[in-house]
């Protein structure tokens, strides 16, 4: 009983690692891992409420959306990734040009 | 015996969350994304302590594995370093000072309340794997998982396979193809063995893809281990025919979606409700439906690791194409 929630508070601290990730790193790609780890984090909090119960079998509802949210998220890597290559083709940047003109003057 | 496995649950969830910012931090890229592959095969193991086997097979086979030769394909192109073409001017203090802040205080105070609101799944419980289980006799299937993927909830389903369709066709607008080994010719050993791994990848899928119906295991675990079969294959040197760059490769990428339309169209012309299959068809049409998406998973995914849509096919001829000859 113990277990689950424990690995609950675990999808949690990754989630939030993720988001930092994502805030904090420039780099393209990183930023696309750290969404995947935050991804990760969410299906170990949606997995670990469906097993809380007391039978044997896990509910197999949250097992199933996190199945297409694993695909789903698939989907996003791939495409963020031609999107990264395509700027880097074209600005030859790894990394979003904000620096000077977004910012606030 | 259960302090062991509690131990054990301790020393993975410690392992997962120091990988993660580990591979989060890490200076090289490359040895981030090795990183993100061992995090996805040890979030498998998670998966199967928490009794979800399906998703540690779905995780181990796309999340670990095609997750991976995406992000090792896309970093071969990009680089690890970090290149702007504007050199960031030297900030203010303040400037500096305001993401730290937001970061450091708003994520940190987040987290805490959320972790102080696990307590409220401690007292709620209540699943629905009772309901599931006493409704398994009609769906066609003898797995609780397959039948809520493909009966009870057949609708996501259908929009997943709508998304990856989507996915696709956003990669394929985006750019074109571009040669992703420049070896002229495959060393022989690659060669041997993908010839030797090909055969044994499709009967695996094909294996995971009838054990969906009474165990763990499904279309999407068989389409990620086709898929893997096709670059392998591209590996090996082998290519698709420039003659089946056009329709074929798209109406092989797109039947996943259209066979669930057309079976939708064809429940409601029978007078059901969409996708709500007669008890005694359910079996096969929930068979029909994984075979053809496992074929059209296995495409889309390669596909897509090949990141552009398929050259012309007048321009074909000096260009190593997009997928393998259809595996399947």
């Amino acid at each position: 009983m113990t277990a689950p929630i424990l690995y609950a508070g675990c999808g949690i601290i990754l989630f939030s690692i993720g988001l930092h990730a994502l805030l904090v790193r420039r780099h393209l790609l990183r930023k696309i891992l750290a969404a995947n780890i935050m991804g990760s984090g969410v299906f170990m909090l949606f997995i670990a409420a469906g097993a809380r119960g007391e039978g044997t079998a896990a509910d197999p509802v949250p097992q199933v959306m996190v199945l297409t949210g694993i695909v789903v998220s698939l989907c996003f890597t791939a495409v963020a990734i031609a999107l990264a290559v395509r700027i880097h083709n074209l600005t030859d940047c790894t990394t979003l040009a904000v620096d000077e003109e977004s910012s606030i003057d | 015996m259960i302090d062991l496995v509690l131990a054990f649950d301790l020393i993975l969830m410690t392992t997962l969350i120091s990988l993660a910012w580990l591979l989060l931090a890490s200076r090289d890229l490359f040895r981030a994304v090795v990183l993100f592959i061992a995090f996805g095969l040890l979030l498998a193991l998670a998966w199967t302590r928490l009794g979800a086997v399906d998703v540690a097979l779905a995780e181990a086979a796309i999340g670990a594995g095609i997750t991976g030769t995406l992000l090792l394909v896309g970093l071969g192109k990009l680089g690890s370093a970090e290149r702007c073409r504007r050199t960031p001017r030297p900030t203010t203090f303040l400037q500096r000072l305001t993401p730290a802040v937001l970061i450091g205080i708003i994520i940190p105070s987040v987290t805490i309340i959320l972790l102080l609101e696990l307590r409220q799944l401690q007292i709620v419980s209540s699943g629905q794997q009772g309901l599931v289980l006493s409704l398994l006799d009609i769906s066609g299937t003898d797995h609780p998982v397959t039948a809520v993927l493909l009966n009870f909830r057949a609708w996501d389903t259908l929009l997943e396979k709508g998304v990856l369709l989507l996915a696709l066709v956003s990669i394929w607008s985006l750019d074109q193809a571009r040669p992703l080994f420049h070896q002229e010719a495959p060393s022989p050993v690659l060669k041997g063995l993908s010839q030797l791994y090909l055969p044994i990848l499709v009967i695996v899928s094909g294996a995971l893809l009838w054990q969906g119906g009474y165990a763990p295991g499904g279309a999407f675990q068989a389409g990620a281990l086709l898929s893997a079969g096709i670059l392998l294959a591209i590996l090996g040197g082998r290519s698709l025919l420039p003659a089946w760059y056009g329709m074929p490769l798209r109406l092989l990428a797109g039947c996943g979606l259209l066979i669930f339309i057309l079976i939708a169209a064809a429940t409601l012309l029978a007078g059901n409700l969409p996708l709500q299959y007669p008890q005694e068809l359910a079996g096969a049409l929930i068979l029909l439906i994984e075979i053809v998406a496992t074929v059209s998973i296995a495409v889309i995914l390669a596909a897509a690791v090949a990141g552009g849509h398929p050259a012309e096919i007048s321009a074909t001829e000096q260009q190593q194409p997009p997928s393998s000859e259809g595996t399947s």
